[in-house]
């Protein structure tokens, strides 16, 4: 594949401060990377990792949305004049894929950049192949699953051939195996090409192999360290752990719960025989499932993407009515409509299962945190005194007393994560399921879930969760639900 | 795979028809050309011919009937409402049947009730058959490229338009989050005001990223773009605007012929 | 310490500082909130539509209580965007997208959108692009509003010019009443309440409202 010439970046004293803010985001940054070198950019949240990707992107804007200190240089030049030089591809796929049909959306950068019309197939191929991504031209783009998204995203941007690739955060989204995926891609492409390469990950683990370099932002400007990897991660590694990086070798300091043994005699929380759950109305996601979630323990439902986990979480907690059989709760959890969680209503739904979806925004409905922890009490009818000693224990115990009058949607994503879980604790059901809570979580982030997870648990809370994460599965112990795909 | 057998690889079933091979601004233009001239009459001859002519022109279209049935429902079940509307309060004229307040059911309005309905269907018709089995990319590329709009703008909406499957899902989503919240029992204009605002932050931020990504692959820039799919106009273009103008005015003199065309400010 | 330089950003993307012209994030954007809002409708379709229409068939002129939230997107993108046009291509993109999924009213809908983009439109223009208080976007509202009932006056299947006195004139004040409260205050309320959560940070909006941090 022709390749264009790897880029040299430089920095010196770079700051960038977003209008409106008081603070800048990154401020007295200097480094320099040679051509061919692959940086990994760490630091904690909030440290500025991905405004130094979008400035070296050029895609900042102008003087009206911010403020610049010091210079800045890819190849020499400005970012903004190297646009189609330099490659980004970002955390979230669909925000990043164009066009709907796979061929359409690699040929895109190409077109904007003016190349021949005839030269445009050729790349588009090349890009495809080197990414490994070996669909049709014609396949949607929304039939791909979350590796082969990114995948795309990076072929859409390879086909641009550029000498600079930036990565911010490419495998938060994604499952084990799309995170294999795009991890493989990415080495394959940059033994190809020798384009220098800058990546931002806090699952370091994964990359710290392939890459030569590490720089480490400091929350309040300057570099906090910049070596080798092994240099780096051995001086610095406590402070990386506590700034939520996974530092490779460093354990979670958590316990591991057991595994359950058997089959408890006790009555399940919920159970259902023979079931066949749908996302829609059309056709059977997986059938024939018996399943179980004891009480008291955490269960576990596993299995590969696309499979219907999710769909199982959330038919079990009453939100997805079945297909075929039913869901039945334990006679003490029964509402006036019965034992069926799907014919509770949503206020007898809220003290029985609590249900954590896997975005948390989907789940917000106020304005500030104090009032969206309210939200269930309200519902119940609580008086004011009962339900703002339950609002201010719960800020205390998930760390959040100091946002209580700030708005969800402006936290970061482990905060708005524990602000979604403290709202179903609100209520202190008796069930609890989570879909994909660990999702895009940095160390600290996950390792204050898990234990909160384990807590519930040990209460006596009956714990479900879906989750692709081996590290979750191996803490919370108690059953698991393994799920087949369809025959 | 290679290129070539991945250029010639289509989807599965999708045979080629008349329709495909005429350019989507046509479509548009035709869209037009076969309801606007309608309105010039309410009366329940050139709606009937204009219906009949079009569904005589369904094989070029490559929908079923069945299909096409099944997209006019809607529109065949609110169409009498429309006509309601003019049975109660049309300007009265020719024998009076019955007058209550506002309301007055005369002669003419029972005429007009009739046609109207009766242009609900013939109104609704042309986007059902010309609009079936448009892929937006190609109507992208043709307004840029045929209509000459500025490309800035018809890539910037087309890249937005390919949220709306994420926003469908997001609606549902939200729907069962507040069930589980307790919320799901009352209040569903409340519900529907709290997700529309989630709806919009989404939109909003979806949208910003996507700009950055679209800004980091060189788009915006002042860089001449090239296309690498054309769109052109041929003469099945030109065919298919004469067959359009054909129905309309064989609709139109069909009804001054039989009398009961009715220029509609009259 | 080193003296830093103050450069603003470079921008070889020719926009130079014309505040009216359209970066690519107003033109994405736009259309996003478009789509939104096009599927916002298609919902209100089934609660509004249906009041629209039992009220429009059986009453003189009260159905245009309802028309307001048809009329949001051009209030929507005018107080979000705030360049020339932003009305217009957020009221039309939610009009074709709502076409799109499936209403009684085809291609009409796309032209209504149209005008009642251009109505909304010409109150912003009217103030210059400068003014976005609740005042203007109630005023918004009611243009677009004016513009739906002179439109529905002379096109669709069934005009109502060819109604009666009584029926156009309930029909108009409901229709800018509904206009003014359902499209121009709950408009206005929705965007203040966007650049609360920080997502307008990239529009004037949300910079005016953001908490600094």
């Amino acid at each position: 594949m022709a390749t264009a010439a790897p880029a040299r970046v430089h920095a010196a004293g770079w700051g960038w401060r977003y209008a409106g803010r008081r603070l800048p985001a990154v401020s007295e940054v200097s480094f320099v990377v040679e051509p061919g070198e692959r940086v990994l950019l760490l630091g904690a949240s909030g440290a500025g990792k991905s405004t130094l990707l979008a400035g070296l992107a050029g895609v900042l804007g102008d003087a009206d949305e911010g403020e610049r200190t010091g210079t800045l240089l890819v190849d020499g030049a400005a970012p903004e004049s190297r646009r189609g030089h330099t490659g980004l591809v970002m955390q979230d796929p669909d925000a990043g894929i164009v066009l709907s049909k796979v061929g359409d959306d690699v040929a895109f950068g190409c077109e904007n950049l003016g190349i021949e019309a005839s030269e445009i197939p050729l790349r588009v191929a090349d890009a495809l192949g080197a990414v490994g991504l070996d669909v049709p031209l014609r396949r949607p783009t929304k039939a791909l699953s979350g590796g082969q998204k990114q995948r795309l995203v990076l072929a859409g941007v390879l086909a641009m051939r550029p000498g600079l690739l930036l990565l911010d955060e490419p495998t938060a989204n994604l499952d084990p195996e799309g995170v294999a995926e795009v991890r493989d891609s990415v080495e394959r492409v940059v033994d190809a090409t020798g384009a220098t390469l800058i990546v931002v990950e806090h699952r370091t683990p994964v990359w710290a192999d392939l890459m030569t370099r590490v720089i480490v932002l400091a929350a309040d400007g300057g570099l906090l360290a910049d070596g080798p990897p092994s240099q780096v991660f051995a001086d610095h590694g406590d402070a990386l752990a506590d700034a939520g990086v996974w530092v490779p070798g460093r354990d979670v300091g958590l316990p591991a719960l057991p595994v359950a043994a058997s089959a408890s005699p006790e009555e399940p929380a919920l159970s259902a025989t023979d079931l066949a759950i749908a996302r829609t109305s059309r056709e059977d996601v997986q059938s024939g499932l018996d399943v179980r979630v004891p009480r008291g323990s955490a269960t576990v439902i596993t299995g590969p993407n696309g499979v219907g986990k999710s769909t199982l979480a959330l038919t079990l907690a009453g939100l997805i009515p079945e297909r075929t059989g039913e869901v039945v709760s334990a006679a003490s959890l029964a509402g006036r409509g019965g034992r069926r969680p799907i014919r509770w209503t949503s206020r007898e739904l809220l003290t029985r299962i609590g249900t954590v979806f896997q975005e948390p925004e989907h789940q917000f409905l106020t304005q500030t945190l104090r009032d969206e922890l309210a939200v269930g009490p309200k519902a119940l009818g609580w008086d004011a005194a009962r339900t703002a000693a339950v609002v201010d224990g719960l800020l205390e115990r998930l760390h959040l007393s100091h946002l209580a009058l700030a708005n969800p949607f402006t936290l970061s994503g482990g905060q708005k994560r524990r602000l979604s879980v403290a709202t179903v604790l609100a209520a202190s059901p008796e069930v609890i399921v989570l879909d994909e809570p660990t999702f895009g979580q940095d160390r600290r982030g996950w390792i204050e879930l898990i234990a909160l997870l384990q807590e519930e648990v040990a209460s006596g809370t009956s714990v479900v969760a879906v989750t692709h994460d081996e590290g979750v599965i191996r803490h919370l112990g108690g059953h698991r639900i393994v799920l087949e795909p369809a025959a | 795979m290679s290129v070539q057998e991945s250029v010639i690889e289509t989807d599965a079933g999708a045979r080629r028809v008349w329709l495909d091979g005429v350019n989507p601004v046509t479509k548009l233009i035709l869209a037009l050309l076969l309801s606007v001239p309608l309105f010039a009459s309410i009366d329940v001859v050139s709606g009937l011919v204009a219906i009949g002519l079009q569904l005589l022109c369904l094989p070029l279209t490559g929908l079923s009937l069945g299909t096409v049935a099944r997209r006019l429902a809607p529109i065949i079940i609110f169409a009498p409402i429309a006509g309601l509307s003019m049975l109660l309060y049309a300007e009265p004229a020719g024998h009076i049947y019955w007058s209550f307040g506002f309301a007055t059911i005369s002669e003419d309005s029972v005429q007009l009730a009739i046609a109207v309905s009766l242009r609900v269907v013939a109104l609704g018709l042309p986007t059902i058959l010309l609009f079936g089995r448009t892929d937006p990319t190609e109507l992208g590329d043709a307004l840029a490229q045929v209509a000459k709009l500025p490309s800035r703008f018809v890539l910037g909406v087309l890249a937005g338009t390919r949220m709306l499957g994420l926003f469908l899902e997001d609606w549902r989503t939200m729907g069962l989050a507040r069930r589980a919240r307790g919320v799901g029992d009352h209040g569903a204009l409340r519900r529907f005001f709290s997700m529309a605002f989630v709806l919009l932050v989404f939109a909003v931020r979806r949208g910003t990223k996507l700009a950055m990504a679209m800004e980091a692959r060189g788009f915006g820039a002042d860089i001449v773009r090239t296309w690498s799919r054309p769109s052109r106009l041929h003469a099945r273009d030109g065919i298919a605007l004469l067959g359009a103008l054909a129905i309309m005015v064989l609709a139109l003199a069909a009804a001054v012929l039989l009398g009961t065309f009715r220029f509609v400010w009259t | 310490m080193s003296t830093s330089t103050r450069t603003p950003a470079a921008t070889s993307t020719g926009v130079g500082t014309n505040p009216w012209r359209w970066r690519v994030v107003d033109i994405v954007v736009a259309a996003v909130l478009g789509v939104a809002v096009g599927l916002l409708f298609w919902g209100w379709n089934v609660v509004g539509g249906a009041w629209f229409g039992a009220a429009d068939a059986l009453t003189p002129g009260l159905g245009g209580i309802a028309v307001g939230i048809w009329l949001i997107g051009g209030v929507i993108g005018g107080l979000v965007i705030r360049k020339p046009g932003a009305a217009l291509v957020v009221e039309v993109v939610a009009a074709i997208v709502s076409m799109l999924i499936g209403n009684v009213w085809g291609v009409s809908t796309v032209l209504s959108g149209l005008v009642q983009g251009l109505g909304a439109e010409l109150i912003f223009a009217i103030f210059l692009y400068r003014r976005f208080g609740l005042g203007v976007a109630a005023l918004a509202g009611v243009g677009a509003g004016a513009a739906a009932w002179v439109f529905e006056l002379f096109y669709g299947s069934s005009p109502n010019i060819l109604k009666s006195l009584e029926f156009n004139t309930i029909y108009l004040v409901c229709v800018a009443v509904s206009g003014a409260v359902l499209a121009g205050v709950v408009g206005w309320l929705l965007v203040r309440a966007l650049a609360k959560t920080g997502a307008l940070s990239r529009f004037a909006a949300g910079r005016e409202l953001a908490r600094e941090v």
